[in-house]
Protein backbone atom coordinates (compact mmCIF):
# COMPACT_ATOMS: atom_id res chain seq x y z
CA UNK A 1 0.00 0.00 0.00
CA UNK A 2 1.54 3.30 -1.10
CA UNK A 3 1.66 6.38 1.04
CA UNK A 4 1.69 9.93 -0.25
CA UNK A 5 5.03 11.68 -0.63
CA UNK A 6 3.84 14.63 1.41
CA UNK A 7 2.90 12.44 4.37
CA UNK A 8 6.12 10.44 4.11
CA UNK A 9 8.19 13.62 3.97
CA UNK A 10 6.56 15.06 7.11
CA UNK A 11 6.81 11.76 9.00
CA UNK A 12 10.45 11.51 7.95
CA UNK A 13 11.15 15.02 9.27
CA UNK A 14 9.44 14.18 12.57
CA UNK A 15 11.53 11.02 12.96
CA UNK A 16 14.78 12.77 12.04
CA UNK A 17 14.06 15.48 14.65
CA UNK A 18 12.88 13.09 17.35
CA UNK A 19 15.44 10.33 16.91
CA UNK A 20 18.46 12.19 15.57
CA UNK A 21 18.73 9.80 12.61
CA UNK A 22 19.78 10.64 9.06
CA UNK A 23 17.19 11.02 6.32
CA UNK A 24 18.53 8.02 4.39
CA UNK A 25 17.91 5.82 7.43
CA UNK A 26 14.21 6.68 7.48
CA UNK A 27 13.10 4.32 4.72
CA UNK A 28 9.53 3.04 4.37
CA UNK A 29 10.50 -0.44 5.60
CA UNK A 30 12.60 0.70 8.56
CA UNK A 31 11.22 -0.42 11.90
CA UNK A 32 10.87 2.26 14.51
CA UNK A 33 12.56 0.40 17.34
CA UNK A 34 14.94 -2.06 15.69
CA UNK A 35 16.19 0.04 12.79
CA UNK A 36 15.74 3.60 14.01
CA UNK A 37 16.48 2.95 17.69
CA UNK A 38 13.32 4.53 19.09
CA UNK A 39 12.89 4.07 22.83
CA UNK A 40 9.64 4.35 24.73
CA UNK A 41 10.15 8.03 25.63
CA UNK A 42 10.84 8.83 21.96
CA UNK A 43 7.28 7.91 21.09
CA UNK A 44 6.04 10.81 23.22
CA UNK A 45 8.24 13.10 21.15
CA UNK A 46 7.26 11.46 17.83
CA UNK A 47 3.55 11.68 18.65
CA UNK A 48 3.94 15.35 19.64
CA UNK A 49 5.71 16.17 16.38
CA UNK A 50 3.14 14.28 14.27
CA UNK A 51 0.26 16.00 16.05
CA UNK A 52 1.86 19.39 15.45
CA UNK A 53 2.80 18.68 11.85
CA UNK A 54 -0.52 17.17 10.73
CA UNK A 55 -2.94 18.82 13.16
CA UNK A 56 -4.17 15.45 14.41
CA UNK A 57 -4.64 13.84 17.82
CA UNK A 58 -2.84 10.57 18.39
CA UNK A 59 -3.98 8.26 21.17
CA UNK A 60 -1.27 6.04 22.62
CA UNK A 61 -3.70 3.10 22.51
CA UNK A 62 -3.88 3.47 18.72
CA UNK A 63 -0.21 2.59 18.38
CA UNK A 64 0.10 0.28 21.40
CA UNK A 65 -3.12 -1.58 22.17
CA UNK A 66 -1.96 -2.55 25.64
CA UNK A 67 -5.07 -4.56 26.48
CA UNK A 68 -4.58 -6.91 23.54
CA UNK A 69 -1.01 -7.51 24.58
CA UNK A 70 -1.76 -8.19 28.23
CA UNK A 71 -5.25 -9.64 28.71
CA UNK A 72 -5.60 -13.40 28.90
CA UNK A 73 -8.39 -13.28 26.31
CA UNK A 74 -5.84 -12.25 23.74
CA UNK A 75 -2.58 -13.69 25.05
CA UNK A 76 -1.60 -17.26 25.85
CA UNK A 77 1.89 -18.54 26.61
CA UNK A 78 3.41 -15.22 25.65
CA UNK A 79 1.80 -15.22 22.21
CA UNK A 80 -1.13 -13.27 20.84
CA UNK A 81 -4.01 -15.65 20.11
CA UNK A 82 -5.99 -15.82 16.86
CA UNK A 83 -8.68 -13.73 18.57
CA UNK A 84 -6.01 -11.21 19.53
CA UNK A 85 -4.65 -11.06 15.99
CA UNK A 86 -8.15 -10.50 14.64
CA UNK A 87 -8.64 -7.67 17.15
CA UNK A 88 -5.28 -6.16 16.22
CA UNK A 89 -6.22 -6.19 12.54
CA UNK A 90 -9.51 -4.53 13.36
CA UNK A 91 -7.91 -1.78 15.43
CA UNK A 92 -4.76 -1.34 13.37
CA UNK A 93 -5.86 -1.74 9.74
CA UNK A 94 -2.99 0.52 8.72
CA UNK A 95 -0.32 -1.82 10.13
CA UNK A 96 1.26 -4.66 8.20
CA UNK A 97 0.83 -7.58 10.60
CA UNK A 98 1.78 -10.34 8.14
CA UNK A 99 5.25 -10.89 9.62
CA UNK A 100 4.06 -10.69 13.22
CA UNK A 101 1.24 -13.15 12.52
CA UNK A 102 3.71 -15.92 11.72
CA UNK A 103 5.15 -15.90 15.22
CA UNK A 104 3.08 -13.48 17.31
CA UNK A 105 5.26 -13.26 20.40
CA UNK A 106 4.13 -10.36 22.59
CA UNK A 107 7.75 -9.34 23.18
CA UNK A 108 8.19 -8.77 19.43
CA UNK A 109 5.23 -6.43 19.11
CA UNK A 110 7.31 -3.42 20.15
CA UNK A 111 9.41 -3.76 17.01
CA UNK A 112 6.48 -4.23 14.69
CA UNK A 113 5.80 -0.70 13.52
CA UNK A 114 7.54 0.49 10.38
CA UNK A 115 7.79 3.98 8.93
CA UNK A 116 5.19 2.96 6.32
CA UNK A 117 2.82 1.82 9.06
CA UNK A 118 3.17 5.18 10.76
CA UNK A 119 2.51 6.99 7.47
CA UNK A 120 -0.63 4.93 6.82
CA UNK A 121 -1.79 5.60 10.39
CA UNK A 122 -1.38 9.35 9.82
CA UNK A 123 -3.24 9.10 6.51
CA UNK A 124 -6.11 7.31 8.27
CA UNK A 125 -6.30 10.19 10.75
CA UNK A 126 -6.25 12.99 8.19
CA UNK A 127 -8.59 11.24 5.76
CA UNK B 1 26.16 21.21 48.21
CA UNK B 2 22.46 21.20 47.32
CA UNK B 3 21.40 20.16 43.88
CA UNK B 4 19.17 23.17 43.19
CA UNK B 5 19.88 25.10 40.01
CA UNK B 6 17.07 27.57 40.35
CA UNK B 7 16.69 30.15 43.10
CA UNK B 8 13.11 31.32 42.86
CA UNK B 9 9.92 31.13 40.81
CA UNK B 10 8.69 34.45 39.47
CA UNK B 11 5.87 33.06 37.30
CA UNK B 12 3.89 29.83 37.38
CA UNK B 13 0.70 29.07 35.49
CA UNK B 14 -0.58 25.51 35.96
CA UNK B 15 0.37 23.17 33.14
CA UNK B 16 1.14 26.19 30.95
CA UNK B 17 4.34 28.09 31.74
CA UNK B 18 6.79 28.92 34.50
CA UNK B 19 9.78 31.20 34.89
CA UNK B 20 12.53 30.92 37.45
CA UNK B 21 15.53 33.02 38.38
CA UNK B 22 19.03 31.70 38.84
CA UNK B 23 21.67 34.08 40.17
CA UNK B 24 25.08 32.85 39.11
CA UNK B 25 27.79 33.33 41.72
CA UNK B 26 31.53 32.88 41.52
CA UNK B 27 31.24 31.25 44.92
CA UNK B 28 29.59 28.17 43.47
CA UNK B 29 32.04 25.29 43.03
CA UNK B 30 31.01 24.14 39.54
CA UNK B 31 31.32 27.64 38.11
CA UNK B 32 35.07 27.81 38.59
CA UNK B 33 35.92 24.10 38.63
CA UNK B 34 34.27 23.24 35.33
CA UNK B 35 36.93 25.01 33.25
CA UNK B 36 39.53 26.46 35.64
CA UNK B 37 40.50 30.01 34.74
CA UNK B 38 37.35 30.52 32.67
CA UNK B 39 34.51 30.59 35.17
CA UNK B 40 31.14 30.10 33.57
CA UNK B 41 27.88 28.36 34.25
CA UNK B 42 28.14 24.84 32.74
CA UNK B 43 25.64 23.99 30.02
CA UNK B 44 24.67 20.77 31.80
CA UNK B 45 23.55 22.80 34.82
CA UNK B 46 21.52 25.13 32.61
CA UNK B 47 19.71 22.02 31.40
CA UNK B 48 19.28 20.83 34.99
CA UNK B 49 17.82 24.20 36.00
CA UNK B 50 15.34 24.04 33.15
CA UNK B 51 14.54 20.44 34.08
CA UNK B 52 13.77 21.55 37.64
CA UNK B 53 11.63 24.43 36.38
CA UNK B 54 9.77 22.33 33.81
CA UNK B 55 9.56 19.22 35.97
CA UNK B 56 7.81 21.09 38.78
CA UNK B 57 5.59 22.81 36.21
CA UNK B 58 4.28 19.55 34.75
CA UNK B 59 3.91 17.72 38.07
CA UNK B 60 2.08 20.41 40.08
CA UNK B 61 -1.36 19.64 38.65
CA UNK B 62 -1.07 16.14 40.09
CA UNK B 63 -0.29 17.50 43.53
CA UNK B 64 3.41 16.74 42.96
CA UNK B 65 2.58 13.05 43.36
CA UNK B 66 3.59 12.21 39.81
CA UNK B 67 7.02 10.62 39.64
CA UNK B 68 8.43 13.00 37.06
CA UNK B 69 11.88 12.43 35.60
CA UNK B 70 13.81 14.10 32.81
CA UNK B 71 13.81 11.48 30.07
CA UNK B 72 15.24 13.22 27.05
CA UNK B 73 16.95 16.42 25.97
CA UNK B 74 15.55 16.77 22.46
CA UNK B 75 17.17 20.12 21.78
CA UNK B 76 19.90 22.13 23.47
CA UNK B 77 21.35 25.13 21.67
CA UNK B 78 23.69 27.46 23.55
CA UNK B 79 24.36 30.90 22.10
CA UNK B 80 26.65 32.55 24.64
CA UNK B 81 28.29 31.70 27.95
CA UNK B 82 26.67 32.63 31.23
CA UNK B 83 29.19 34.03 33.71
CA UNK B 84 29.35 34.99 37.41
CA UNK B 85 27.13 37.98 38.15
CA UNK B 86 24.56 37.09 35.52
CA UNK B 87 20.94 36.78 36.55
CA UNK B 88 19.45 34.01 34.44
CA UNK B 89 15.78 33.67 33.61
CA UNK B 90 14.65 30.15 32.78
CA UNK B 91 11.28 30.14 31.03
CA UNK B 92 9.52 26.83 30.46
CA UNK B 93 6.41 26.44 28.30
CA UNK B 94 4.44 23.19 28.18
CA UNK B 95 4.12 22.00 24.59
CA UNK B 96 2.33 18.75 25.25
CA UNK B 97 1.22 16.69 28.23
CA UNK B 98 -0.08 13.14 28.20
CA UNK B 99 -0.60 10.51 30.93
CA UNK B 100 2.84 9.09 30.17
CA UNK B 101 4.86 12.29 30.00
CA UNK B 102 5.25 15.88 28.86
CA UNK B 103 7.29 18.02 26.52
CA UNK B 104 8.55 21.43 27.59
CA UNK B 105 10.18 24.14 25.53
CA UNK B 106 12.68 26.24 27.41
CA UNK B 107 14.29 29.59 26.79
CA UNK B 108 17.18 30.89 28.86
CA UNK B 109 17.85 34.63 28.88
CA UNK B 110 20.15 37.13 30.55
CA UNK B 111 19.13 40.79 30.37
CA UNK B 112 16.64 39.90 27.64
CA UNK B 113 19.26 38.18 25.48
CA UNK B 114 18.64 34.54 24.61
CA UNK B 115 21.55 32.42 25.85
CA UNK B 116 20.08 28.96 25.33
CA UNK B 117 17.09 27.20 23.77
CA UNK B 118 15.99 23.80 25.01
CA UNK B 119 13.37 21.15 24.48
CA UNK B 120 12.97 18.57 27.22
CA UNK B 121 10.84 15.45 27.53
CA UNK B 122 9.68 14.28 30.93
CA UNK B 123 8.42 10.80 31.72
CA UNK B 124 5.82 10.09 34.39
CA UNK B 125 6.89 6.84 36.01
CA UNK B 126 4.20 4.34 36.91
CA UNK B 127 3.89 2.18 40.03
CA UNK B 128 6.55 -0.22 38.78
CA UNK B 129 8.98 2.41 40.03
CA UNK B 130 7.48 2.48 43.52
CA UNK B 131 4.11 3.39 44.93
CA UNK B 132 5.26 6.59 46.62
CA UNK B 133 6.63 9.84 45.23
CA UNK B 134 10.30 10.45 44.55
CA UNK B 135 10.70 12.84 47.50
CA UNK B 136 9.26 12.95 51.02
CA UNK B 137 6.31 15.37 50.63
CA UNK B 138 7.26 17.47 53.67
CA UNK B 139 10.78 17.99 52.27
CA UNK B 140 9.48 18.88 48.82
CA UNK B 141 6.99 21.30 50.37
CA UNK B 142 9.78 23.08 52.23
CA UNK B 143 11.77 23.36 49.01
CA UNK B 144 8.77 24.71 47.09
CA UNK B 145 8.25 27.35 49.75
CA UNK B 146 11.93 28.36 49.61
CA UNK B 147 11.58 28.64 45.83
CA UNK B 148 8.54 30.92 46.41
CA UNK B 149 6.43 28.77 44.11
CA UNK B 150 3.20 29.29 46.05
CA UNK B 151 3.84 33.05 46.12
CA UNK B 152 3.29 33.28 42.37
CA UNK B 153 1.52 30.08 41.28
CA UNK B 154 -1.91 30.39 39.69
CA UNK B 155 -4.16 28.04 37.74
CA UNK B 156 -5.28 28.71 34.17
CA UNK B 157 -8.06 30.99 35.49
CA UNK B 158 -5.69 33.09 37.54
CA UNK B 159 -6.71 31.60 40.90
CA UNK B 160 -3.92 31.22 43.44
CA UNK B 161 -2.58 27.71 43.92
CA UNK B 162 -2.12 26.55 47.50
CA UNK B 163 0.12 23.78 48.78
CA UNK B 164 -1.61 20.39 48.35
CA UNK B 165 -3.33 19.06 51.46
CA UNK B 166 -1.38 15.79 51.42
CA UNK B 167 1.87 17.77 51.69
CA UNK B 168 0.56 19.91 54.52
CA UNK B 169 -0.57 16.78 56.35
CA UNK B 170 2.85 15.16 55.84
CA UNK B 171 4.41 18.33 57.24
CA UNK B 172 2.14 18.22 60.31
CA UNK B 173 2.99 14.57 60.92
CA UNK B 174 6.71 15.25 60.50
CA UNK B 175 6.47 18.16 62.97
CA UNK B 176 4.65 15.96 65.51
CA UNK B 177 7.33 13.29 65.10
CA UNK B 178 10.05 15.87 65.63
CA UNK B 179 8.42 17.28 68.78
CA UNK B 180 7.94 13.76 70.13
CA UNK B 181 11.54 12.79 69.47
CA UNK B 182 12.77 16.00 71.20
CA UNK B 183 10.52 15.33 74.18
CA UNK B 184 11.86 11.79 74.48
CA UNK B 185 15.43 13.04 74.17
CA UNK B 186 14.90 15.71 76.85
CA UNK B 187 13.24 13.24 79.23
CA UNK B 188 16.22 10.88 79.11
CA UNK B 189 18.70 11.02 81.98
CA UNK B 190 21.96 12.65 81.01
CA UNK B 191 24.58 10.24 79.79
CA UNK B 192 22.13 7.92 78.02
Amino acid sequence: MQVSEDVFSKVQTALIDALGVDDDEVTPDATMVGDLGAESIDFLDIVFKLEKSFGIKVATEDLFPKDILTESTYVQDGKVTATGIAELKKRMPWADLSKFEKNPRVQDFGDLLTVSDLCRYVESKIA
Amino acid sequence: MRWFWIDRFIEFVRDTRATTIKNVSFGEEPIDDYLPGHPHYPHSLIIEGMAQTGGLLVSEAGGFLTKTVLAKVSKAVFHELIVPGDQVLLSAVVQDKKPTGAIVEGKVTVNGQVRAELELSFAFLDDRFGATGLFPPEDLLRTLRILKLFDVAVDQNGNRIQAPEHMLEAERQAAKGFVLSRAVALSMPKGL
